[in-house]
């Protein structure tokens, strides 16, 4: 079954790239459908595994400061900055609606 | 003196038969004239000089500082360098100078290496071909080897369309040390991405457990699978180099805090100890019949030399792909966001907002690979397939864990698969298939190389005979060793997978086995021209 516009939409604001065309489409629906095949196998009472080395323990180091101070080197591959600053657009502005997006979507 | 191997070279040096000036030369001298292979994005010619005269002087002092003092060697650009370009083959990074080294790259410039430059390969990682980089596609040196060229029927078209593609994703680096131009690289291995382009270009591709060498400084891929891959020209050489990068690094949390000790491989004669598993469920579709009789053949070399070998089952080796493919997306997806364009790598000239800002910039900096997993990895986190995708794959993986954990504790010490499917497709070939099959293949393609964890197999088991890899969820040690030419003159590898942790157990199989094969050297009009010949290495006996 084909994923909705309304769900593509809203994967083109989370991931905040674009299908671009039918093709992109294509391949998400092709990438489901190779994943549906998990649902072939029977995962009953089975704890998901997130790491290899989840027997070992996750360890602290000693809170001690080991480096840093270097800001100059850190801006240097900025594009825009102002003294310290990295800087961006106004934010808190949402990517505007589907309908008055410049989307391939809009011919979905 | 090229061709030599590492140990080699390096005994070379210190006996003063050679400078490391002279060998920096030399590399540069051959990576100019090989220049068609696209094997390097960036070759670092001043500060590699200026290493090597470094090196000129510890050697004069008679204080080399270890066995890779002097030694030039190259690294896949998606390793930070300092000072130097690192742009993991995309427009997003084009320009971007990495203001630190990578721990594994300093640890190679603390003992002395000399870094060339820094290696093609398909963007961000994401491919099994080479060829999907901004900076072109990598071309096999294989292809303008005389064993190719004899077996190759002349196409109405030149000689320029026939070249065959590296393999993927470290295709730039296995063809830097193919090609001689260096004698050790540094690739990446997340789903076989060293051992893939290692069994096409005809080198020794070691992929260790997970855990085992920092990733601070390489740029993530996948988090819980990425693992920094070794190639070099022979088993021996591969564990030069683990020795001096394995080890705890206090900055990559995800590294074991056990001592390591590095190791020199022993030469093995008895195998009667030994107990090699043969995966039944690796006999894949699309397996061609050479590779299999290669599979089996080596097999047999094993029995007859008094080891004990079994077939074992993994039975949900078909899934690996899948789970990989899940997996690998999610944290993909992941991974990915930091590409804004604000601190770093390109920026649109979009102002509108943050957000926009943001769209536009990553529309401009990544291909179609990276989009659709980006975009197929967001749809499966989506809190309504959360659990159904993300989760189920995370369960499947144990199961996939469980099965090496059985075969493991049955009392196989190694298991021994194919690398890939077949020998490497021409590239005309390559991209029609990746066209036409893009949408389902792309991740499967690339998945099928390392799947869940660091697992060392690739096995793909894709019904489409260009990558064949079978992800092995468990992080285990994994190397590509070359074992034969196909009938069409182009390298074949096998690959053995071992017990976490138990590197040097693997690698002794593997020196032992390469032994035993013989593997021929590539015979490459350039090299001979630019070579001294202070190492005659000719290898007449072979495996086929």
């Amino acid at each position: 079954q084909k994923v909705s516009v309304e769900v593509l939409d809203h994967l083109e604001h989370l991931a905040l790239v674009d299908f671009r065309d039918s093709e992109g489409v294509e391949r998400l629906h092709k990438a489901i459908q190779f994943a549906d095949q998990l649902h072939e196998v029977n995962t009953d009472g089975v704890e998901p595994m997130d790491s290899v080395l989840e027997d070992r323990c996750l360890y602290l180091r000693e809170d001690d400061v080991t480096e840093g101070n270097c800001t100059k080197e850190l801006l240097e591959n900025a594009r825009e900055k102002v003294e310290e600053y990295f800087v961006a657009p106004p934010g808190n502005i949402p990517l505007p609606k589907l309908e008055e997006r410049e989307t391939f979507l809009q011919g979905s | 003196m090229l061709r030599a191997s590492l140990r080699q070279v390096s005994a070379a040096l210190k006996e003063g038969r050679v400078a490391p000036t002279e060998l920096c030369q030399r590399c540069l001298a051959l990576i100019k004239s090989t220049k068609f292979l696209n094997a390097y994005i960036t070759v670092a010619e001043e500060t590699a000089m200026k290493q090597a005269e470094e090196s000129d002087e510890r050697y004069k002092r008679g204080q080399p500082l270890g066995i890779l003092d002097g030694i030039p060697v190259a690294v896949k650009d998606n390793f930070n360098t300092a000072g130097i370009e690192t742009t993991c083959a995309s427009n997003m990074l084009k320009g971007y100078i990495s203001p630190y080294n990578a721990t594994v790259v300093q640890k190679l410039l603390d003992q002395g290496a000399v870094l060339l430059g820094k290696t093609n390969l398909d963007e961000f990682a994401m491919g099994s071909g080479s060829t999907d980089g901004v900076f072109g596609p990598v071309r096999n040196p294989w292809s303008y080897s005389k064993q190719y060229k004899e077996k190759s029927v002349p196409k109405s078209h030149s000689e320029e369309s026939d070249w065959v593609i590296t393999g993927g994703s470290s295709g730039g680096s296995a063809a830097a040390v193919s090609s001689f131009t260096c004698f050790a690289a540094l690739g990446s291995d997340t789903g076989g991405s060293t051992r893939n382009p290692a069994a096409h270009c005809g080198v020794v591709g070691l992929k260790p457990t997970y855990g085992l060498i920092s990733r601070h400084g390489l740029i993530p891929l996948v988090n819980s699978m990425d693992v920094p891959g070794i190639l070099t020209r022979c088993v021996d050489d591969a564990a030069v180099l683990l020795g001096s990068l394995a080890g705890h690094d206090p900055k990559d949390s995800t590294t074991i805090q056990d001592d390591f000790e590095p190791f020199e491989l022993p030469n093995l004669t008895d195998v009667s100890k030994l107990s090699i598993g043969i995966p039944k469920e690796y006999h894949a579709p699309g397996l061609s019949s050479e590779i299999l009789a290669l599979w089996s053949k080596a097999a047999d070399l094993f029995k007859n030399a008094g080891a004990k070998v079994v077939e074992v089952s993994l039975p949900h080796t078909r899934y690996s792909i899948v789970c990989y493919h899940v997996l690998c997306t999610a944290e993909v997806a992941s991974n990915m966001a930091r590409f804004d364009g604000l601190e770093y790598g390109h920026r649109s000239d979009m102002k509108d907002s943050t957000e926009s800002m943001y769209a536009a910039t990553r529309r401009e900096g990544f291909n179609d690979v990276v989009r659709g997993r980006i975009l197929s990895g967001n749809y499966f986190l989506l809190k309504q397939n959360y659990e159904k995708y993300f989760v189920k794959a995370q369960k499947v993986r144990r199961l996939i864990a469980n099965d090496f954990v059985k075969v493991f504790r049955s009392g196989v010490d190694i298991l021994l698969t194919p690398t890939t499917l077949s020998d490497a497709a021409p590239y005309t070939e390559f991209i029609q298939e990746d066209n036409r099959t893009r949408s389902t293949q792309d991740d499967i393609l690339t998945q099928a190389a390392n799947m869940a964890g660091e697992q060392g197999q690739e096995l793909n088991c894709f019904p489409l005979p260009s990558h064949f890899t079978c992800p092995v969820p468990l992080g285990l040690p994994a190397i590509n060793v070359p074992t034969a030419l196909s009938e069409r003159g182009l390298p074949v590898g096998l690959q053995f997978i071992g017990r976490s942790f138990q590197e040097k157990q693997l690698l002794t199989v593997a020196k032992w086995f390469e032994k035993q094969v013989q593997f021929p050297m590539i015979q490459l009009e350039e090299v001979k021209r630019h070579d001294s010949g202070v190492f005659q290495h000719q290898k007449s006996a072979s495996f086929s």
